[in-house]
């Protein structure tokens, strides 16, 4: 303990308690460590349904936490999450999710769906998702070696008409039946 | 900073919890450990009690943020089983298995080293851990101890044998395993009695899900069974018009509800409870899940506040507001707005984690953000969920306003996305 000027007595302890008030704004990896619980740690995710974020395009997450916290998009939990962060935050979340390493999930695709998925890629939805949709394109997502159930989710959600899609998108995906959106997941999730 | 009067009296009370941590390790304890220094110190060191959802996270953060520190993890049991979807085991539709995890891998990626066996000590102004083998020397401690029971609080109850009868199984493991096989032995026609105390305590969904799981289980195999919730607490404490409304859905006329019922006393003899000490209401299957406290190691070391319950903490670094040099996380825990979750531990371990390593390395610490997401089954197919944002708000953690909440309505999705929280989680624990 020591004595101050003022005559407040200051112990040693307090050191925590200031540097604590000291503390600066929450940083990019303090925002996106919190998502990793469902996410996987750095943004690989383990489970089948939720997307890996590491390594994804910054402009991408960023226009999907926006369309969540909008409504745009539809989602269950994600837009009650996304309400909780500013934009700056979110631009923060985007840029340290982009620059993790992508890893591929382990797992079991069928053969078949992949070389029919790759035919309909290649026809209909290369010109956005270029190079077998592992780069992104303005603000198109990279789709390569995601989970399949996830992007399988995605697919329903667009062909029921609950998440909504710019002209461009809609022109080349109605045709699809939902077997060809099938082979088209299981052909980006095939993507090393 | 400039003391206030406030945060004068708050240092007093630091160093007077520091004092009594001291005498408390000065008792038997450190004098029954038998070895001396189990691994001496050499370098900066991390020490962490507890293998759950937010030790396991806090050992693991610390290592990825900072390699240079020595993190030694202390765990009770050579296997963590998860709490949450213990659940579904007692309604059948996942094993034990599932829900199990070592730490071999954690250990080995992250260079942690396991230390397997009970804390029987904490002396803070020596900075020292005591296990039955001998001492640990930390820089830092997190406690991530999770619950004990305040068995007290139950007259007739007996902690060492009234579990075997009437299971609370609210720590996963054996007492799951126990509660599930109570079920698969009761006759059709019989009656299930589950009591759930005052809040705050762990899971706060957790014990109207377990009602779901065992309704359904029932509805299939034992239509003609009952069960009886008393509720301690005056209504139902989270999601309850989501419960509402998958009982009326899938299980009409199976469930009575009771609010404002709390039981205050067991019969095992009877096989029934006492709601406050009068009422005697009859089960073929009881499940008391008794009233909560932190961890027995907390409140041993006197983390515990004025409530004698759970451990104050500050708001950014999650160090206890009573002794210097140690963090608390996970339920043991008071993190304001943050519910007692396996989520929020997680969350809180890396809050915890960032602010550890900026604190030894003499940076600036980093404001919390948190985030809790909890998800329970009405069906085997049906789920829905709870989600949050935390931030700090003068010293305080609070929910991000306009953020957050319960699902709209049961979902077949949640029951899906819940399945990869699970994996994940788990995942992000065990790896």
């Amino acid at each position: 303990m020591k004595i101050r000027k003022d005559g407040w007595v200051v112990a040693a302890g307090l050191m925590a308690l200031s540097a604590a008030s000291l503390a600066a704004p929450p940083t990019a990896a303090m925002l996106s460590n919190a998502c990793a619980g469902c996410h996987g740690t750095l943004g690989a995710s383990a489970g089948p349904s939720m997307p890996s974020l590491a390594g994804q395009s910054k402009v991408s997450i960023v226009e999907s936490m926006n369309g969540f916290k909008s409504g745009a998009r539809p989602s269950t939990i994600m837009g009650r999450l996304a309400k909780g962060y500013s934009d700056a935050e979110i631009d923060a979340m985007g840029e340290f999710f982009s620059k993790q390493k992508p890893v591929m999930p382990v797992q079991t695709l069928d053969p078949a769906k992949i070389a029919k998925g790759q035919a309909i890629h290649e026809k209909s939805c290369a010109r956005c998702h270029v190079e077998d949709g592992k780069e992104p394109k303005d603000n198109s997502p990279i789709v390569a070696s995601q989970w399949l159930k996830y992007l399988q989710v995605q697919m329903d959600d667009y062909a029921s008409g609950k998440r909504k899609m710019l002209d461009n998108k809609a022109e080349k995906m109605k045709p699809l039946s939902r077997d060809d959106l099938d082979a088209v997941a299981h052909f980006y999730s095939s993507i090393k | 900073m400039t003391l206030d009067r406030r945060n004068f009296l708050k240092m007093l009370g630091a160093g007077a919890g520091a004092g009594a941590l001291h005498g408390c390790a000065g008792t038997a304890p450190m004098v029954s450990a038998s070895g001396g220094e189990i691994m001496p110190k050499s370098g900066r060191r991390v020490v962490v009690v507890g293998g759950g959802y937010g030790g396991t996270i806090a050992a693991k953060y610390v290592r990825m943020l900072d390699a240079s520190i020595e993190v030694v993890l202390i765990e009770r049991n050579r296997q963590f089983v998860s709490c949450p979807f213990s659940n579904l085991v007692v309604g059948g539709i996942r094993q034990m298995s599932d829900l199990t995890i070592g730490y071999d891998k954690l250990a080995s990626n992250h260079g942690i080293k396991m230390v397997y066996g009970d804390v029987t000590a904490i002396d803070a102004a020596a900075k020292t851990v005591a296990l039955a083998a001998g001492t640990l020397k930390y820089d830092r401690l997190i406690l991530s101890p999770g619950i004990d029971f305040r068995f007290e609080e139950l007259a007739g109850y007996d902690p060492a044998t009234t579990p075997d009868v009437m299971p609370h199984a609210w720590k996963a493991g054996p007492q799951t395993e126990l509660l599930r096989k109570q079920l698969l032995d009761m006759k059709d026609g019989s009656s299930v009695v589950i009591t759930v105390p005052l809040a705050p305590y762990r899971c706060p969904p957790g014990p109207y899900e377990r009602v779901n799981m065992i309704a359904m289980y029932l509805k299939q195999h034992k239509p003609k069974s009952k069960i009886i919730m008393l509720d301690a607490n005056p209504d139902i404490t989270s999601k309850a018009g989501l419960f509402r409304k998958g009982w009326a859905k899938h299980y009409d006329g199976m469930i009575t509800y009771k609010g404002a019922n709390k039981v205050t006393a067991v019969a095992v003899k009877n096989r029934s409870v006492l709601v406050e000490g009068v009422d005697e209401v009859r089960g073929d299957v009881i499940n008391v899940i008794p009233p909560q406290r932190a961890g027995n190691v907390a409140v041993k070391a006197g983390l515990v506040g004025e409530d004698k319950k759970w451990c104050p903490v500050n708001a950014t670094t999650f160090e206890s507001t009573l002794a210097k040099d140690i963090h608390v996380i996970g339920d043991a825990c008071v993190a304001g707005a943050m519910p007692k979750s396996g989520y929020s531990a997680n969350s809180e371990a890396k809050i915890c984690a960032t602010n550890v390593v900026a604190l030894m390395n003499g940076r600036d610490t980093v404001e919390m953000s948190g985030i809790n997401t909890c998800y329970s089954f009405i069906t085997g197919k049906e789920a829905v969920s709870v989600a949050g944002v935390y931030k700090v708000a003068n010293g305080s953690i609070v929910a991000v306003p306009n953020s957050g909440g319960v699902s709209p309505d049961l979902s077949e999705l949640e029951a899906i996305y819940a399945e990869s929280w699970l994996k994940n989680i788990l995942t992000e624990m065990s790896t």
